[in-house]
């Protein structure tokens, strides 16, 4: 019976010999294409329209570039690898509720420490303060929830809206509750905008970000691993739990960075990274977190462009995008549940 | 060389692998048999470290498999587990590529890629390699999951029912693969086999258990006796010789009921 079985040829075809290669060059050609759009929304962002005092324009407009590429980035991170995390691209961050506890962590701060000490230290100490508390409350917890042990994604999710829906109706009665003055202080973080923005600020969150993006670059490679699930990443030889509370710590500091910024984005992250999923076709951290950052800068600095100057709205830029985000959520959820 | 040392594991109150401990020797072809529940597959992760004891050690190539370095160990030893589901949507080829991960950490040379190649084509996938793993059958999957294990080039192979899901031809083909690195690269091989003839005619020692202890063990001439067979699977079992190897037939009976698992 050994010796009659045929023994599989072992041949090698020279069309699969090529075919790794044909697709590393998709993934960069899909960079490059969405590189070279970014580019260009950004210039038209920035040099169009410029009539009367341009230094004073592009300056502002700089400023908004800069916040939506800082907070593009940290958003694109966080969801990709919180996909990768939880092995399920349903979830995000912010489905999760964390920037609902990260305002809820601002409020309470205005209300203890003062808003008065907050604005005389400046942002970025009370932006520390935030993120370490951050970091302290939602690690444990959401080590607890996603990677002890198996729960069913419609239960994940479950918590997580409820978890959200808690945050905020607490952050909402506690801002009932203060003080008006400090309200008006703290009412301008609430809603996502993308301009005027503490310049301060977005330096600190340009030098998180930063060291988010050194972090991924280091471990892409151990990030397609652990994105297999447990099993397979333990036997290729990647400690799935250790890595994956780095990746989830990322997630957290990032979050806190994005919605110290611009305030609390459900589902641009969701939008972003599925659109760069499609068109990156490779699971590779390598091609999909850029791809993901650039399509979100598009979607940013695009959007604010249409609606600022094309449609002559002001301030709406978060609706839009939450709509089209939620739009792709009940899409993918429903498309999941069908199956 | 594999050594189990009074490894004991538990789901809840249910204790699944009681006090084993055992050696297995380097080169050749182990197989765990039992029937459903005897700890087969739960010794099998214990070594694999995808399942953590709660008492004993467990070392593979004097390697404790609890406190080495993941990345060390994935150089030695290579898991085929039961579950082949993963999250990401990948072709065939990527997944095989990831078996060469713990000699590249993600940068494969042309060797590698070659190596991955190889492996594709021994088992019968390069023409599925740019398919979608969520667009082939389950057992094209499983041998996709091999291919990944093999390319992973490892002295030491552990195999939980690699037959799952194939036809006769490609489990025949399999436990031939399977023999042929054992023979060819001195591969250690650990698998869990339900169908105990294939564990008759392929391996060279079989490791019976029951009740989550080892009943018996020995080369297959030893272990496919009729009295130790029935003591195993509790069922009536006659043993018959065909060239020259043994094979089990259970009798119809009240207990005797076609395996389904």
């Amino acid at each position: 019976m050994r010796t009659e079985l045929a023994v599989v040829p072992t041949a090698r075809t020279s069309s699969a010999n090529r075919a790794p290669e044909r697709r590393g060059v998709r993934g960069r050609t899909t960079l490059t294409i969405l590189g070279a759009l970014t580019a260009a929304v950004v210039a038209v962002f920035l040099f169009t329209d410029l009539t009367g005092n341009t230094a004073f324009i592009l300056e502002r407009r700089l400023t908004t570039v800069a916040t939506m590429v800082v907070v593009a980035t940290a958003i694109a991170i966080c969801t990709v690898l919180f996909h990768a995390i939880t092995g399920n691209q349903i979830l995000t961050p912010s489905v999760m509720g964390f920037d609902s506890l990260f305002v809820l962590l601002q409020t309470v701060a205005a209300i203890t420490i003062g808003v008065r000490w907050m604005t005389a230290t400046g942002p970025v100490l009370g932006f520390a303060i935030e993120t370490a508390v951050m970091l302290v409350v939602t690690l444990p917890a959401a080590r607890w929830l996603l990677l002890g042990g198996r729960r069913s994604i419609e239960v994940v999710v479950l918590i997580g809206v409820v978890a959200g829906g808690l945050f905020r109706s607490v952050g909402m009665f506690l801002q009932r509750i203060m003080d008006p003055t400090q309200f008006i202080v703290l009412q301008d973080r609430f809603f996502a905008r993308f301009t005027g923005t503490e310049p301060a600020l977005i330096a600190t969150g340009a030098v998180v970000v930063a060291l988010g993006v050194v972090w991924v670059v280091r471990h892409h490679a151990a990030l397609d691993v652990m994105a297999l699930g447990v099993p397979v990443a333990t036997t290729l030889g990647v400690d799935h739990r250790r890595l994956s509370t780095a990746a989830l710590t990322v997630v957290i500091v990032l979050v806190s960075t994005s919605t110290a910024l611009v305030g609390p984005t459900t589902f641009l992250g969701l939008l972003v990274a599925h659109l760069a999923y499609r068109a990156a076709g490779t699971h590779r951290h390598a091609v999909t977190v850029p791809a993901a950052t650039l399509v979100a800068v598009i979607t940013l600095v695009g959007g604010q462009l249409v609606l600022e100057r094309v449609l002559g709205f002001s301030g709406s830029l978060s609706i839009v995008v939450e709509f089209a985000g939620g739009l792709v959520f009940l899409l993918l959820f429903l498309r999941r549940g069908a199956r | 060389m594999i050594s189990v040392q009074h490894v004991t594991t538990s789901y809840g109150r249910t204790v699944v692998v009681d006090d084993v401990s055992l050696t297995i020797a380097d080169g050749g072809v182990t197989a765990l048999v039992g029937p459903n529940g005897a700890g087969k597959s739960t010794l099998l992760k214990v070594i694999a470290r995808l399942l953590q004891a709660d008492a004993g050690v467990v070392t593979v190539a004097d390697l404790d498999v609890a406190r080495t370095a993941p990345e060390v160990l994935a150089r030695r030893l290579a898991v085929l587990a039961q579950d082949t589901q993963v999250p990401v949507r990948l072709t065939v080829r990527d997944l095989v590529t990831f078996g060469r991960f713990p000699h590249t950490r993600g940068r494969p040379t042309a060797e590698d890629h070659a190596l991955v190649e190889e492996a594709m084509a021994h088992l019968d996938i390069t023409d599925l390699a740019d398919r979608y793993l969520d667009e082939i059958s389950g057992g094209q999957r499983q041998r996709a999951f091999i291919a990944m294990v093999f390319a992973q080039d490892t002295d030491h192979l552990l195999l939980d029912e690699p037959l799952n899901n194939l036809d006769m031809r490609h489990g025949a083909q399999l436990m031939q693969i399977v023999r042929d690195a054992a023979d060819r690269r001195g591969t250690s091989i650990v698998l869990v086999v339900h169908d105990i003839n294939a564990a008759s005619v392929f391996a060279d020692h079989i490791i019976a258990l029951k009740d989550g202890r080892v009943v018996t063990q020995g080369p297959p001439q030893e272990v496919m006796v009729e009295d130790v067979l029935e003591s195993v699977f509790d069922v009536p079992v006659r043993v018959v010789e065909v060239d020259g190897y043994r094979h089990a037939i259970h009798l119809s009976g009240r207990l005797a009921r076609p395996r389904t698992g």
